[in-house]
């Protein structure tokens, strides 16, 4: 009985702490929202200096890894501890692909001279450096976020390998997932304002 | 839930992408941006409700939800209010 109410306040807590996660990006898309209004011929054109195939696939891992992390909780419950860390594995094996993409991403703007702070953007149209600007705090503060998740996603691995995490104890490898799920609910957005701009 | 259900959630999830990415190319004037952003809140509303299991949660956290989405909904309707009619 004490067990039950336990594991829901542990779930409680942890959406209370995506609340303010999600507050957290809402108020960077506010601000994405309000210079877009204001600059709306810079960021199209910002949008079309991105790769849309680079940004389309990194959508596509990180949907699968959404889904695979998903599957590990199934497996769990199911008492196939096996099958979860093999999953697990293969989430973070996406999570390393998302993080490698971003990396040649990120050089290639860097290596056009599109950082912040660069001659090109502070010399350049106004715009276009909000937009980059808002780009790399939001790419930015997304992939910290990713690191956070791999790292609590592999915890959760070395839980369930020494049992700590089991069918009938689940509630970190749950919190994990919720946290993983929040960083491709945030991705899903990022995408089509950053990437899919007209 | 089972994987055969959480197979099928990212089979939408994927055909969505392919969906958005695809009418990214063609010019719609106007409606590009409202048909970007209506396809992601499809895809956030699939992975919060089957992934993130808010479909089987109980009240406390499905109402606390609510709370933050309408939350959200007034920060980005009233600050853009004020930007576009200042």
């Amino acid at each position: 009985m004490h067990r039950e109410s336990d594991q829901v306040g542990i779930k409680i807590g942890m959406w209370l702490f995506l609340y303010s996660e999600i507050i957290l990006f809402g108020g960077l898309f506010v601000l994405y929202a309000a210079y877009f209004f204001e600059h709306p011929q810079s960021f199209v054109a910002g949008g079309k200096e991105l790769n849309r195939i680079i940004g389309a696939l990194n959508t596509i891992v990180l949907l699968v890894s959404s889904f695979t992390v998903a599957a590990s909780i199934t497996a769990i419950r199911q008492d196939n501890g096996k099958r979860a860390q093999q999953l697990l594995l293969f989430s973070l094996l996406c999570g390393v692909v998302f993080l490698v993409n971003k990396y040649f991403e990120w050089g290639t703007k860097i290596g056009h001279g599109i950082y912040p702070n660069s001659e090109t953007l502070v010399n350049g149209e106004p715009g276009l450096n909000i937009f980059f600007g808002l780009y790399y705090v939001i790419t930015g503060l997304h992939g910290l976020h990713v690191i956070i998740g791999m790292i609590l996603l592999t915890v959760s691995l070395f839980f369930i390998r020494s049992g700590r995490v089991s069918t009938s104890r689940y509630a970190m490898l749950d919190n994990a997932g919720l946290y993983w799920h929040l960083v491709d609910l945030i991705w899903i957005f990022v995408f089509p304002l950053f990437y899919l701009v007209l | 839930m089972s994987y055969k259900a959480l197979a099928a959630v990212l089979v939408v999830l994927l055909l969505l992408t392919v969906v958005t990415v695809a009418v990214s190319y063609v010019n719609l004037g106007f409606f590009n941006v409202p048909v970007a952003l209506g396809v992601a809140c499809l895809k956030v509303t699939l992975v919060l409700l089957f992934f993130m299991h808010l479909k089987y949660e109980g009240p406390i956290i499905v109402f606390s939800f609510i709370g933050t989405v309408t939350f959200l909904i007034i920060m980005i309707g009233f600050t853009f209010w004020d930007v576009a009619f200042r």
